[in-house]
């Protein structure tokens, strides 16, 4: 199991596009399952509904944990990810 | 005459006729298939929707641009969403038809949407039901569309993303709908087309006949159906007015500043990436009062390089054509950072390692962007100032920095300019200390947000403390009387950057003060101009 942390930077928070966009950049990574964890919720990263419902706001951090065969892998794209766009 | 009230979202006075527009009422089957029958028609459905918002998407970001085209991207994502796929094929194992499905799954996830706590979160109800809406149309065969014969005010309960953009755009005057709110898509187009509507109004739908002439204020908030004669000349004539103005506002185009005494005023703009350079231009802006450099270094996995910095401060000094543009070096702390700068955590980023404390506390950072500054500031003249300065010994050594940066460069033979050096006054000990830092420098920019913030003690995100944080606080009044009076006892000139600079109604106070630049976002230039223009300050 890999989790990463990240610190919001967009000001809108985990709005309607990187949500999206996370749920999409998720879904590509297989063979590995992909949560994201904010306060007391955990979703599933690759539902774009359940991300957006988390309510995250510019400032949070978002905890995401990646399990499975190619779990080294997700981590590092998500990482990527996420510094580029949220 | 009826009379409603909504909440401006545009200002400006739009008459015209009444166009109702009505969602018409969906007629749901009675008798349907086999579930597996029913899930074969959602698939189907759901896949011809998706097709119907790429269309419109690409339709949409050629007329309207990439940010509305952006939403119905988030509503093709909404339809592959698990949950809600689930949800629906959920509902029809357990025997409801797939339209029934949609509709109540759609209703259910806009709730959620509805009673978050956050305006914008909340705004986006109307898309789970925008999208559902379109699947379950498709699946009763149904289609809506709007035709307007004649310019007129559109009136509507809501307007959802896919019927704003399927709107005949030439014939709308003004927007009435009875729900949405400052964030809904309604308010966002019609901030874009830039015409008077009122979200949230109070009108009777039911009470109007299309073709009833409607009469929207902007600037109030009312709005009027079947005005009597005396609101009609009254509002025509405000109408008028608004016009004028802005065209009024147009006058100042291509205009010297100069107060009515006809004190010259620099009128500079704030910007954050070399994008922005044409929006100064568009805008007449005449000069960069404040260029970021945070947009060079988040948003990254490494610290920039000296070329990579230096390509971009001299993409934004060259696309100024000559203008002038004060760089900001880099004002980030661990609130607003990027991973590889690894800040530790602080209990109050507010207060902490930031701005040029930062800068100072990793010389190799510092020393890469100002070499990059200074070898940018050969193609065009270029100033420099440093950000959360409360301290003369920070000026010191700054100013030391630069004096040894400039002598490597000359000694390498690389071109550099004159670089004026200023500081950012956002600290309350600064401005307090700014008679001996005015000794020191070459101008001074106030941060009228990070003073006000500083010297009220209430924090600016925090939106609970609204009415603590008051730039025209007395306190901040006599500091910024005290800042423009250090810097020209010392022969310096003195600006604001900070949002009060964009305050029409304080202009004529800063501009009594004596201030002589005020640096704005591009959008507000020729308004500020206009209230430099009608300011009253002696000659100096």
């Amino acid at each position: 199991m890999k989790t990463i942390a990240h610190v919001i930077q967009d000001p809108l928070g985990l709005h309607a596009r990187p949500a999206g966009l996370l749920a999409k950049a998720a879904t590509a990574c297989e063979g590995c399952s992909i949560s994201l964890t904010f306060k007391d919720q955990t979703v599933d990263a690759k539902r774009i509904m359940g991300l957006m419902k988390l309510g995250a706001k510019q400032g949070d951090t978002l905890t995401i944990t990646c399990e499975g065969e190619t779990e080294d892998a997700a981590a590092a794209s998500m990482e990527s990810f996420l510094k580029e766009n949220l | 005459m009826i009379q409603g009230t909504g909440l401006p979202v545009f200002p400006g006075v739009a008459i015209g006729p009444a166009f109702v527009h009505e969602t018409a009422k969906l007629e749901l089957p009675t008798a349907w298939g086999s579930a597996a029958e029913e899930r074969q028609r959602f698939t189907n459905a759901k896949a011809q929707a998706q097709a119907q918002l790429q269309t419109l998407l690409e339709e949409t970001a050629a007329r309207l641009g990439q940010e509305h085209a952006m939403i119905l991207d988030v509503q093709i994502m909404m339809l592959d969403d698990l949950d809600y796929v689930e949800a629906i094929e959920g509902r029809i194992d357990g025997g409801d038809s797939a339209a029934h499905a949609v509709q109540e799954t759609g209703e259910e996830f806009a709730e959620v949407f509805a009673s978050m706590d956050d305006e914008y979160m909340k705004a986006r109800s109307t898309d789970v039901r925008d999208v559902s809406r379109r699947v379950v149309e498709i699946l009763c065969g149904f289609s809506s569309s709007m035709t307007m014969d004649v310019p007129g005010v559109l009136l509507a309960e809501d307007l959802t993303p896919s019927e704003t953009v399927q709107l005949p755009k030439d014939k709308i005057l003004a927007f009435v709908t009875r729900k949405g709110s400052a964030n809904s898509h309604t308010a966002i187009l019609a901030r874009t087309m830039g015409i008077p509507s009122l979200v949230a109004a109070d009108v009777d739908l039911s009470a109007i006949h299309p073709g009833d002439t409607v009469i929207v204020d902007g600037f109030t908030g009312q709005c009027y159906i079947r005005p009597d004669e005396a609101t009609l000349a009254e509002m025509t004539a405000k109408q008028t007015e608004a016009q004028a103005a802005k065209e009024a506002l147009e006058a100042y185009r291509g205009k010297e500043t100069r107060t009515a005494k006809g004190r010259k005023v620099k009128l500079f703009t704030n910007i954050g990436s070399p994008d922005d350079v044409e929006l100064v231009l568009k805008n007449d802006g005449e000069g960069v009062g404040l260029l970021r450099s945070e947009f060079l270094y988040l948003g990254r996995d490494t610290y920039p390089t000296e070329e990579e910095l230096y390509t971009a401060y001299r993409q934004v000094v060259e696309g100024l054509q000559g203008r002038p543009v004060i760089v900001r070096t880099l004002d980030i702390g661990a609130d607003k950072q990027a991973d590889y700068f690894q800040l530790d955590a602080e209990e109050n980023p507010a207060l902490g390692l930031r701005g040029v404390r930062l800068c100072l506390s990793r010389p190799e950072l510092f020393r890469t962007q100002l070499r990059a500054i200074y070898r940018a500031s050969a193609h065009g003249p270029v100033s420099m100032m440093f950000p959360m300065i409360a301290s003369l010994w920070e000026v010191q050594e700054v100013k030391a920095l630069c004096k040894t940066i400039r002598e490597e460069l000359t000694a390498e033979g690389i071109a550099i300019g004159d670089v004026p050096l200023g500081v950012m006054i956002e600290t309350p000990a600064a401005a307090v200390i700014s008679d001996t830092l005015a000794h020191e420098v070459d101008f001074f920019s106030v941060g009228t947000n990070d003073l006000t913030q500083y010297t009220l003690a209430a924090d600016r995100q925090n939106s609970a403390l609204g009415r603590y944080c008051d730039p025209k606080h007395p306190a901040l009044l006599w500091l910024l009387q005290r800042i423009a009076d250090s810097a020209h006892a010392a022969g310096i000139w003195c600006g604001i950057c900070g949002e009060l600079a964009a305050d029409a109604a304080m202009t004529n106070t800063l501009m009594t003060m004596g201030y002589d630049e005020l640096s704005v976002s591009p959008a507000q230039v020729l308004k500020i101009r206009k209230a430099i223009s009608e300011s009253e300050v002696i000659s100096q």
